[in-house]
C-alpha cells in the first residue's frame, strides 16, 4: 500500500544521506522524496512516498526514528491529509495545437509560465494522480520534457508536525 | 589558553576516564600521537592491524562496563577499521572510533590517503561525525561517548581532519549533553508491564529467552530473580550467555541453529515467551512462520523499539531499559501476590526434563583422536568456569558456547552478529587489559587465528598472557560441515593446505607453543598453560583435533526449531510429535 511519511530532521550536512542510505541498505522503496528547510532554519522537513505492508511501514518508521538526526516521523496516511506535487511540463505548441494546449492547461488549472514560438512551459500543481492525468490527456508526441517535484504532504486542520 | 585540536582530543579522552586507546599511527593522526606522547593519563596500545585495534577496544568494553576507544589514521587505516566497527555495530557494543582525515582543504580532491569515512561507515555505526571546526571538537567527542553508551549501545565514529588537530581553540568540555532528536527509552510502560505480569501468571508453559541486551544492560540480577521467582525454564542466546548462570538447572542451554534440543523444543512449544533484550535473530528462531506455527503469546522487552516486531510480532511490546523494566516487573509481581500455576509448571518441567534427558550434547569420546568438545570441557574444568573466553568464528565458536558454562555476563566474548573471523586474539588482548588478573582464553581455529595472527606481537609488547587454544582440524570446519550436509561432500576450498607450524610461530613472537596430538595430553597441557609457572606468558596450544567432528544439534536453513538434525544417539526420536493436551511425560 502507498504511504506518505513526513519527517522532521536536523538541518545538518549528511542527514539526508542517512535517511536515503537507510532505505537502500534495508531494501525499502522510495517512490518520491521532497525535502527543504522549514520556518525554523535548524530543521528540515522531508516527505517520502513509499509503499509496503503495514509491517514494513512500521519498521521503516521505527528505523527512521532511530537515526540520531531524525526528530519526528509521522505516517500521514493515518489520518486525513493533503498532498501536492508540482510539475513543469514543456510541450510543443504550433498552429492549432497552440489553442488546444492553452485550453488543456486551463482545464487542469495550470499556468503557462514560459512561451516561445514553438513551445509552452506549463506549471501544474496537484496530487500525483492529477499530474499523471494531465500527461495522459495530452498527446504524448507533443511532450518535450517533464519535471516533477515529488509529493509534499501536510495533515488536515489542527493536526501539525512540529517539535 | 588556546590549545591544539590534538590536545583537546586528548583532554576529552582524559575527561571521559579512558584508560586505553587501541590504535595505529599514520600521517593524518601524527598530531594526535604527539599529544598522546606528551601525556600519561591513558595508555596507548599499538596493535599490528587496525581491525585488531577495534576488536581489542570492543572486547575491552565487552568485558568491562566502559566504552572502548580506537584510533586510526585516514584512508587505509580507516578502511581497515570498518570490519571491527561493523562487528561492534551488530553486537551493540559501545565504542568510540576516532579516525584521522586529510586536511579540510584537501577533502573531496582524492588526496593521498583520503577516503569518505563518514560515508563508508554510515550503514554500520550508531552515528558518525566529521569535525570541520576545532571549536566543535570537544562537544562532538562528548556527544560521541554519550550516544555510544546510551539507549541501545553502538559504535560512534568521529572523523577528524588533520588541520583540525593543528588548529587552536579554548578547551571546554561540556558537563552534559542534550540532543533534542535523541531521547533513548528508559522506563517501560507500567500498563504494559502489568499485562505482562498477568499473562506470565496465567501461563501453563512459560519460557524466558534472554539475549545480549541483558548482558549489555547489566540486567543479570533481575533476569535471575525473575526466572527463579517464577520457577520457569530459560535460555540465553549466543550473545546472552552468562546473563543467567549457565550451570543452573533452570537454564536449558543456548537456543537456535546450534542450540540444545531442550531449549529449542521449549522455545517452540511454550505458551508464553518472554524475550529480554533478544531480537528473534534468524540464527535463533530460524523461519518466523514456522516458529509461530505453534500458538504462543510473546512479551518482548527491548530498549530499541525497532527490534520489537521486526521479525516476530509481539503481543505485549515493552520499550525500555531491560534492567529497569525487569525491576518494575518484579515489583509488580511481588505486589500482585499472584503465584504461577504450580500444577501446570510441574507438568511443563516434566516435559522439559524429558527433552533434557536425551542429553543432546553427548558426543563419542575417543582415546585416539582429540575431540574438540573435550578440549572445551577440560578448559572449563581447569579454569573452574572462571575464565573470560573469547572466540573466533566457526565450529570452535559453537563448541565453546555449548560446552563452557558461563555463569556471569561479560565472560563470553564473541562476534555473534557479524560472525567475524579474526576477532578472538585481539579481543583476548583487550579483555586481558581490562581484567589484568583474570584468566583469559581464546578459543580459535586454524583458519580464524590466521586472520589476525600478527597480534601475537601486540600481546608480546603489552605482556597480555592470554592462552590461545586452536582447535585445529585442518579444515574451515563450519564450511566443511555445510559442504558435507548440503553440497555432497564437495569440500571446495575448505581445506587449509600448507598450514604453518603454530608452535614455531608462537615461539617466533616470543611466546610458548605446544602441539597436542594425543587425547591424554589435553588436560596436562591445559593445566600447565594455566599454571602459576606460565601465569605471565602467552601460551599457544595447537590441538590437532578429530577432523570429522560436526556441531550438533543443528537446524538447517528453512527448518523449524523442532526439526533439528540431532546427534546419532538421538536420531530415532526426531519425528515424535508433541501435543499440549497429552501427558507430557510420555511424549519423547
Amino acid at each position: 500500500m502507498r504511504h506518505i511519511l513526513s519527517i522532521l530532521l536536523e538541518n545538518e550536512a549528511g542527514a539526508l544521506s542517512r535517511v536515503v542510505g537507510l532505505f537502500s541498505a534495508r531494501a525499502y522503496n522510495i517512490d518520491s522524496l521532497t525535502v527543504s528547510t522549514t520556518e525554523d532554519p535548524t530543521l528540515s522537513r522531508m516527505t517520502i512516498v513509499t509503499h509496503g505492508s503495514d509491517e514494513v511501514i512500521e519498521q521503516i518508521t521505527k528505523q527512521l526514528n532511530k537515526l540520531i538526526e531524525v526528530v519526528k516521523v509521522i505516517d500521514l496516511n493515518e489520518s486525513e491529509h493533503i498532498e501536492r506535487e508540482m510539475m513543469l511540463i514543456k510541450v510543443r505548441a504550433l498552429g492549432k495545437d497552440r489553442e488546444e494546449m492553452k485550453r488543456m492547461a486551463d482545464i487542469f488549472r495550470g499556468r503557462i509560465i514560459d512561451v516561445t514560438e514553438k513551445t509552452y512551459t506549463i506549471e501544474l500543481t496537484g496530487t500525483s494522480e492529477k499530474l499523471g492525468a494531465f500527461i495522459e490527456a495530452v498527446d504524448r508526441a507533443v511532450i518535450l520534457e517533464t519535471v516533477r517535484t515529488g509529493a509534499s504532504g501536510i495533515g488536515r486542520g489542527e493536526r501539525v508536525l512540529k517539535i | 589558553m588556546q590549545i591544539s585540536g590534538a590536545e583537546i582530543l586528548v583532554r576529552c579522552l582524559q575527561e571521559e576516564g579512558v584508560e586505553f586507546v587501541f590504535g595505529y599511527p599514520g600521517g593524518a593522526v601524527l598530531e594526535i600521537y604527539d599529544a598522546i606522547f606528551r601525556q600519561d593519563k591513558f595508555k596507548h596500545v599499538l596493535v599490528r592491524h587496525e581491525q585488531a585495534a577495534v576488536h581489542a577496544a570492543d572486547a575491552f568494553s565487552r568485558s568491562s562496563d566502559k566504552v572502548g576507544v580506537a584510533l586510526v589514521t585516514s584512508g587505509p587505516g580507516a578502511t581497515n577499521a570498518v570490519t571491527g566497527i561493523a562487528t561492534a555495530y551488530l553486537d551493540s557494543i559501545p565504542l568510540v572510533v576516532i579516525s584521522g582525515q586529510v586536511a579540510t582543504p584537501a577533502i573531496g580532491l582524492d588526496a593521498f590517503q583520503e577516503v569518505d569515512m563518514v560515508g563508508i561507515t554510515r550503514p554500520c555505526v550508531k552515528h558518525n561525525f566529521l569535525v570541520k571546526d576545532v571549536n566543535d571538537l570537544a562537544a562532538t567527542i562528548k556527544k560521541a561517548f554519550y550516544i555510544a553508551q546510551s539507549g541501545r549501545p553502538g559504535p560512534v565514529v568521529v572523523d577528524i581532519p588533520k588541520d583540525v588537530t593543528q588548529h587552536r581553540a579554548e578547551f571546554h568540555y561540556p558537563d552534559s549533553v542534550h540532543i533534542r532528536s535523541y531521547v533513548p527509552a528508559t522506563r517501560g510502560h507500567s500498563g504494559q508491564i502489568k499485562k505482562a505480569v498477568n499473562l506470565l501468571l496465567e501461563a501453563k508453559r512459560p519460557f524466558i529467552y534472554v539475549g545480549g541486551g541483558a548482558v549489555q544492560g547489566r540486567a543479570e540480577a533481575e533476569v535471575t530473580e525473575l526466572v527463579r521467582m517464577l520457577g520457569v525454564p530459560c535460555t540465553n542466546t549466543l550473545m546472552g550467555l552468562g546473563a543467567y548462570p549457565g550451570s543452573d538447572s533452570q537454564f536449558l542451554g543456548m537456543p537456535g541453529m546450534h542450540g540444545t534440543y531442550e531449549a529449542n523444543m521449549a522455545m517452540q512449544h511454550c505458551d508464553v515467551l518472554v524475550a529480554v533484550g533478544a531480537r528473534f535473530d534468524d540464527r535463533v528462531i530460524s523461519v518466523p512462520s514456522h516458529f509461530l506455527s505453534r500458538p504462543k503469546k510473546i512479551i518482548h522487552i527491548d530498549v530499541d523499539p525497532s527490534s520489537i516486531s521486526k521479525r516476530v510480532k509481539a503481543d505485549i511490546p515493552i520499550v525500555g531499559d531491560v534492567k529497569l523494566v525487569l525491576r518494575d516487573m518484579l515489583e509488580q509481581l511481588k505486589q500482585s501476590g499472584g503465584k504461577p500455576d504450580a500444577a501446570a509448571l510441574a507438568q511443563w518441567w516434566k516435559q522439559v526434563e524429558a527433552w533434557r534427558g536425551h542429553n543432546c550434547l553427548l558426543y563419542t569420546p575417543s582415546d585416539e583422536l582429540i575431540k574438540p568438545q573435550a578440549v572445551v570441557q577440560t578448559l572449563y574444568e581447569v579454569t573452574g568456569g572462571q575464565a573470560i573466553v573469547t572466540s573466533d568464528v566457526g565450529q570452535h565458536q559453537m563448541w565453546a558456547a555449548q560446552y563452557y558454562k558461563f555463569d556471569r555476563p561479560k565472560q563470553w566474548l564473541n562476534s555473534g552478529g557479524l560472525g567475524t573471523m579474526g576477532f578472538g586474539l585481539p579481543a583476548a588482548i583487550g579483555a586481558q587489559l581490562a581484567n589484568p588478573n583474570a584468566q583469559v582464553a581464546c578459543i580459535t581455529g586454524e583458519g580464524s587465528i590466521q586472520m589476525n595472527i600478527q597480534e601475537l606481537s601486540t600481546a608480546k609488547q603489552y605482556h597480555t598472557p592470554v592462552k590461545v587454544l586452536a582447535l585445529n582440524n585442518r579444515y574451515l570446519g563450519m564450511v566443511r560441515q555445510w559442504q558435507e550436509f548440503f553440497y555432497g561432500t564437495r569440500y571446495s576450498e575448505s581445506y587449509m593446505d600448507a598450514l604453518p607450524d603454530f608452535v614455531k610461530i608462537a615461539e617466533a613472537y616470543g611466546h610458548i607453543g605446544f602441539k597436542v596430538e594425543n587425547p591424554s595430553d589435553v588436560e596436562p597441557v591445559l593445566r600447565e598453560a594455566f599454571s602459576d609457572k606460565l601465569k605471565e606468558r602467552l601460551v599457544f596450544i595447537d590441538f590437532r583435533t578429530d577432523q570429522s567432528e560436526n556441531v550438533f544439534p543443528m537446524i538447517q536453513n528453512g527448518k523449524g526449531l523442532d526439526e533439528m538434525d540431532l546427534p546419532p544417539h538421538m536420531r530415532d526420536i526426531q519425528q515424535v510429535p508433541f501435543e499440549n493436551n497429552r501427558d507430557y511425560g510420555n511424549m519423547c
